[in-house]
């Protein structure tokens, strides 16, 4: 059964003859919205934002309407910020790529409506340095967008003055976290900072109040300028309102992104019919839903959720993992996460062992090294991974795995502790068979052919 | 002898000692001046260009962006130790770098690796730095995800990105730099 993707951000990424030129964006109605925005006034705008219920979609799934409101820029005396994030880093997330690279300009109206609801008059858009060619994309399109008289001073002769500047990052995962980010924008070290009191409402760029927001759900602001709030929300389903992009990676025959309302799609319907099955005819073993920071959700899984009867009554439902709706609220109740939209698939053939050393030797790499339990314990979780993966592990080393995990999440500065914590409470509690028969078959050759990779 | 590039081209040619040409400050100055609140913000981006024009960064880069924006050097070297992209060695003239993380993994970029190591010539591992060829045309290291994980394995060539490279593909790369 074919399924139709609803494209609303990626309504004009790879169709046929769209460039990512301005003329070419404005001959799709682009920067109208910008016009009605800045008619509409910043407090209408935020009220719109509320309405639409929209979440952010970088990570944690944040309402942006609670998130603008803890800022009244009618009442705030120092300068108001707003930064979009554009680090793209969680693993198996590839969506906010494809708006820079291909329709850019999409980014700088929803920015620019955002930044004009929140009195915002400096904003930086904070790229990853790999995105080479997407930081000289946006630095075009940024160019053309105040030629045409949509950014800088008096913009549209509305007496509102805004600047856009790309900050490039330097290949550093933590510089995702907002307040890691902030730092970095500020020209130090990625450390995030501890909150209290260090909330970016608050205490953000150059202590200043900071807005940080995605690039889909920065994107997303426009369509709901368009739209108004109330029509966006009933795309999707209620506190999951929208369009989500998924993106797909992993042993299925087409991985790819892909946009449907939230939760109009279960992870079935996403990997057997949108991504056409698991390659070379094997069969499912393991999903991370989110980004490799979600917990693993293994095949043949049921999940207990709460829906209602016909007569509406809440009752208990056993859920399959196939027919897990893939929105927020579903993959919260499964024991992980909807995250940044990234879904990695594994077949049967996959040795978990394998794919949880590659997952900790990345959250060893990108540690940031300031607290304690996290630098230490993300480093032995990957050496001890590593000597299960390599043929010598012992009998205990699932237990200690357990244990440092357990001892790393909610004892961190940032949530990078439990994103690092997570894959290993979760590989280990639903395949400790797989970490107990690699370890009794210690000292047999291990295979060359690894994708754990951890060196 | 270095070679003068446009910012952003990078690549890895050149001892640190070239030219610091009127071009080069202006760009110095046009990126400062995005940052009207806090000079010190501008470190990250004249690392970019110091590194993209001399290919790495060694203590004249960090003594030269310390000055400009009245900062201690060690304000600077710590970023340059911090951040995963910035080098205080030359690496090779093309220097590659594939991604290893677990959708790229699942998608052969271990073979991937291996390949071009072999094309290249290379010895040891590799994870933690690079490794440079004799004669300096290649380097290679792991680097972790690109955010591109559907078109796995992925490779960047400088600051050249390319999707599915398989081991044939791998050799193509290489043999497109000779
Ligand atoms: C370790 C870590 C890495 C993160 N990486 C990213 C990222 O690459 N991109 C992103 O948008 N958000 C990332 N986040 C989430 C941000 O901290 C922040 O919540 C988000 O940018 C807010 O935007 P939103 O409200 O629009 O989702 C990360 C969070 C953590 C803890
Ligand atoms: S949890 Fe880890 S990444 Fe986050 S601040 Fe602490 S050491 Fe840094
Ligand atoms: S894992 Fe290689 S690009 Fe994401």
């Amino acid at each position: 059964m074919a399924i139709t993707q609803h494209r609303l951000i990626f309504k004009h990424i790879d169709a046929p003859g769209y460039t990512r030129d301005i003329a070419c964006y404005r001959k799709h109605g682009g920067y109208e919205m910008l016009k009605k925005g800045l008619g509409m006034g910043g407090a209408a705008i935020r009220e719109e934002v509320k309405k639409s219920q929209l979440r952010g979609r970088g990570g944690a799934g944040f309402p942006t309407g609670t998130k603008w409101g803890f800022i009244d820029p009618s009442k705030v005396t120092k300068p108001i910020y707003l930064i979009c994030n554009a680090d793209e880093s969680e693993p198996g997330t590839f969506k906010d790529r494809q708006i820079i690279y291909k329709d850019p300009h999409q980014l700088i109206e929803g920015m620019i409506l955002s930044c004009f609801a929140n009195g915002v008059k400096l904003a930086y858009l904070y790229i990853r340095c790999e995105f080479t060619e997407g930081w000289r994309i946006l630095e075009t399109a940024l160019a053309e967008a105040k030629a045409a008289g949509f950014l800088g001073k008096d913009i549209l002769k509305s007496g509102y003055d805004l600047e856009i500047h790309v900050h490039r990052g330097a290949g550093a995962y933590i510089c995702g976290e907002e307040t890691g980010l902030i730092e970095s924008l500020e020209g130090k070290r990625a450390y995030p900072r501890i909150k209290p009191p260090y909330f970016p409402a608050v205490l953000g760029l150059y202590m200043c109040p900071t807005i940080v927001n995605n690039v889909e759900t920065l994107c997303n602001v426009r369509h709901i300028v368009e739209m108004g709030g109330d029509a966006y929300a009933k795309i999707g389903r209620p506190n999951n309102t929208g369009t989500r992009l998924l993106c797909v990676s992993g042993d299925v025959v087409r991985p790819g992104y892909y946009e449907f309302p939230c939760g109009a799609v279960t992870l079935g319907q996403l990997i057997y019919d949108v991504c056409g099955g698991i390659r070379n005819g094997r069969k499912l073993k393991a999903v991370i839903p989110g980004g490799s920071s979600a917990k693993v959700l293994r095949a043949g899984e049921t999940y207990k959720m709460k829906a209602k009867d016909i007569h509406g009554n809440t009752v208990d439902r056993e859920v399959r993992l196939e027919d897990l709706p893939m929105d927020f609220d579903s993959l919260a109740a499964a024991g992980s996460m909807a995250g940044s939209g990234g879904v990695i698939v594994m077949d049967d053939t996959r040795d978990m062992v394998e794919c949880l050393a590659n997952i900790s030797a990345f959250y060893a790499h990108e540690s940031c090294g300031q607290c304690t339990p996290c630098r230490e314990g993300v480093l032995w979780l990957k050496k001890i991974l590593a000597r299960i993966a390599e043929g010598h592990g012992k009998e205990d080393d699932p237990a200690l795995l357990r244990d440092v995990a357990d001892r790393i999440a909610g004892r961190t500065i940032c949530a990078f502790g439990e994103a690092a914590a997570w894959p290993v409470q979760s590989f280990i509690g639903k395949f400790k068979e797989e970490f107990q028969i690699r370890i009794r078959r210690n000292g047999t050759a291990a295979k060359t052919d690894t994708v754990s990779l951890t060196h | 002898m270095s070679v003068p590039l446009q910012a952003g081209m990078e690549s890895c040619v050149g001892p640190e000692k070239g030219e610091l040409t009127p071009a080069f400050e202006s760009q110095a100055d046009e990126l400062i001046s995005r940052y009207p609140v806090s000079k010190r913000s501008a470190v990250l981006p004249l690392l970019h260009l110091w590194q993209e024009t001399f290919g790495y960064i060694g203590p004249r880069g960090v003594e030269w962006i310390a000055k400009k924006l009245s900062l201690q050097e060690i304000q600077v070297l710590e970023l340059v130790t911090f951040y995963p992209w910035f080098r205080q060695k030359p690496v090779g003239r093309f220097h590659f770098r594939v991604c290893r993380t677990l959708p790229c993994a699942l998608g052969g970029s271990g073979k991937t690796f291996a390949a071009l190591k072999k094309l290249m010539n290379l010895s040891s591992d590799g994870h933690e730095g690079a490794m440079i060829s004799e004669d300096g045309l290649f380097s290679l290291e792991y680097s972790e995800c690109l955010a591109s994980c559907g078109t796995a394995p992925v490779v960047l060539r400088n600051d050249e990105f390319y999707e599915k490279v398989d081991e044939k593909r791998a050799a193509d790369l290489v043999a497109g730099c000779r």
